[in-house]
């Protein structure tokens, strides 16, 4: 299966990348020489195969139902959370406008 | 008295505990090795002034009888580490500038076990890449040369490209890596020094830049099989803070270490030999063959009959994992923003993201997300996934009949700079070896072996069950002993 320049504006579009015609262009060569290599999987005999979800067994455990049980990852960091942002706005983050 | 920078962390330690030498002089040597060679490109940011605090504190400590397990060492913090107050950019523009709040579980660990931090180590943008050459923030130089009288620069692997760089030109003692298909091993055979990346989920990934995260796995670079199992030691353990961390006692890795290798059995996987490789490689692990058996080893052949498989699902599995986790990169609410003038929401996402992704990281999320797209999930991704599967199994019926298994850790010897940029599926077959225990989830190893005929370090790579670290270290020790690797690279940095 082979993509073309459009499939590659469009993959560009969902992974929210801006790509020039010419990247675009590159691009095409690029993908289709990796997604032609990984065709090779299809001739695998996976009948009955479950897909891995886990590569080591564990179970998923829930924490202490406990308001800020660990300080580092509860609440109250505002300031904390917004130190890297690259416009807060009165303790927000700030967008473009979204709505007309 | 020895040259302090070429200690290894044990005898740091140790000498240090005894009062051979303080701590702040060995934070200075290191230092002073640090700033004298940027030739290398190893560090984005250099931290001396943190190496000297914990070296104040670690000959503190040794007056008050209050020593730390690793009081007096400094090391290299991968810059994947998410450091508190410290610029961490994952070598990414997206990244220039955060710094971040908080501190990695593993970085933290190594603080509290006394460790200082020489700076922030360089990388493969984001950990993707395998020879460096992807960092927002230049390449990497090995220290190596080869021994043709030539001068061209040499890969120092990747991802971790500085951390190896900088332990083989003695620039730290040891240094973090991550390994999500190889990024600690590969850098570690390329530069003849050692490494470990031990089962998924030994270390926390908390605070950790993600990539891949059901292969994403941190571990230690060190100069010996000793220092890793030190340094892993201090760097894993239970986090709650990460899902998939594995809820089970650090073993002492250390204190039990054995070259004896009686009664243990070796696999050799017939896959592995390659049609075409170099005959350095096959020497070196014919080599290594040797060494275990003479370890007390015994030797039996094995078949992992999906490996060839196991580098196009990777191809697969780890960019579906990265487009998903990079898709955090937004201009919102860290990171770099490009609003170009007049833009939308959209249009911002889409400028900032090309502005802050370098070509392979791009390259990786455009796959990522063609593989997840509608109408290919099944196809790409969830074929995978079984594929995925089955390697597992194949290791799992190996292992019903050997302890561990050693293979090269590389198909080849470090490349030069440039030599395999323009063709990125030859950039990726150089993982071909160490990519199945990463979609395995299985400890594995690099110790350096040999030198090639070109005079560059080959490793051998240790591959285990899952847990079963001190079996890796193990079998790495006894190849470390018979291998006498003691070359290093001729300062010319």
């Amino acid at each position: 299966m082979s993509i073309d320049q459009a499939t590659v504006r469009k993959i560009a579009s969902l992974a929210r990348i801006a790509i020039s015609d010419a990247e675009a262009a590159a691009m095409e060569g690029e993908l289709n020489g990796i997604l032609g290599w990984v065709e090779q999987l299809g001739e695998v005999d996976v009948t009955g195969v479950e897909p891995m979800t886990a590569v080591i067994p564990n179970h998923l455990r829930l924490r202490d139902d406990v308001v800020d049980a660990d300080p580092l990852t509860g609440g109250n960091r505002r300031d904390d959370v917004l130190a890297n942002a690259p416009a807060p706005q009165h303790g927000f983050f700030g967008v473009p406008k979204v709505i007309e | 008295m020895t040259e302090l920078t070429n200690l290894t962390v044990a005898q740091i330690r140790d000498g240090h505990r005894a009062g051979d030498f303080s701590a702040i002089e060995v934070a200075e040597a290191f230092n002073a090795n640090v700033a004298g060679a940027k030739a290398l490109n190893a560090f984005i940011v250099e931290t001396p002034d943190h190496a000297l605090a914990a070296a104040k504190a670690a000959d503190a400590d040794r007056a008050a009888g209050t020593l730390k397990p690793l009081s007096g060492v400094p090391i290299g913090m991968k810059d994947l580490f998410c450091t508190n107050g410290v610029q961490t950019t994952a070598a990414s523009h997206m990244l220039e500038g955060f710094v971040p709040r908080y501190e990695s579980t593993v970085s933290q660990k190594l603080w509290d076990a006394g460790c200082g931090m020489l700076g922030k180590l360089n990388l493969d943008q984001f950990a993707m890449g395998s020879s460096n050459e992807t960092s927002y923030f230049g390449n990497v130089i090995s220290p190596w040369k080869r021994n043709d009288g030539g001068n061209a620069a040499l890969a120092p692997g990747g991802s971790s490209g500085g951390s190896s760089s900088a332990i083989a030109a003695r620039l730290c003692p040891a240094a973090t890596g991550t390994d999500t298909g190889g990024s600690i091993r590969q850098p570690a055979a390329f530069t003849g020094i050692s490494g470990i990346k031990p089962t998924y989920g030994r270390c926390s990934r908390w605070g950790i830049v993600a990539f891949a995260s059901s292969l994403d796995q941190a571990g230690p670079m060190a100069r010996d099989v000793k220092d890793c199992a030190i340094m892993l030691e201090n760097m894993a353990g239970f986090d709650p803070k990460d899902a998939t961390s594995l809820d089970m006692a650090v073993p002492n890795w250390e204190a039990a270490l054995s070259s004896d290798l009686k009664g243990k059995t070796v696999g050799i996987p017939k896959e592995y030999r390659l049609e075409g490789i170099d005959s350095d490689i096959d020497a070196m692990w014919d080599a290594g063959i040797a060494m275990l058996k003479d370890a007390g080893a015994e030797v039996v052949e094995i078949s992992l009959p999906h490996t060839k498989y196991a580098l196009p699902a990777y191809y697969i599995i780890a960019p579906a994992e990265a487009s998903s986790n990079l898709a955090r990169y937004d201009g919102v609410r860290y990171g770099l923003r490009d609003l170009p003038q007049g833009a939308g929401l959209q249009d911002m996402y889409a400028a900032t993201r090309a502005d802050g992704f370098g070509p392979e990281v791009k390259r990786r999320i455009m796959i990522g997300t063609y593989v997840l797209s509608a109408g290919f999930y099944d196809a790409y991704y969830t074929q995978a996934q079984k594929v995925r599967t089955l390697i597992a199994r194949d290791f799992e019926q190996a292992f019903a009949s050997c302890d561990v298994i050693l293979a090269p850790t590389a198909p080849s010897a470090a490349f030069g700079l440039g030599e395999k940029t323009a063709d990125p599926l030859a950039m990726y077959l150089n993982d071909v070896f160490a990519v199945p225990a990463s979609l395995a989830g299985l400890p594995a190893m690099s110790v350096p072996a040999a030198l090639n005929r070109e005079g560059l370090p080959l490793g051998l790579q240790i591959i285990g069950k899952a847990f079963d670290e001190q079996g890796v270290l193990n079998a790495g020790l006894a190849i470390e002993e018979r291998a006498g690797f003691t070359a290093r690279a001729e300062k010319w940095w």
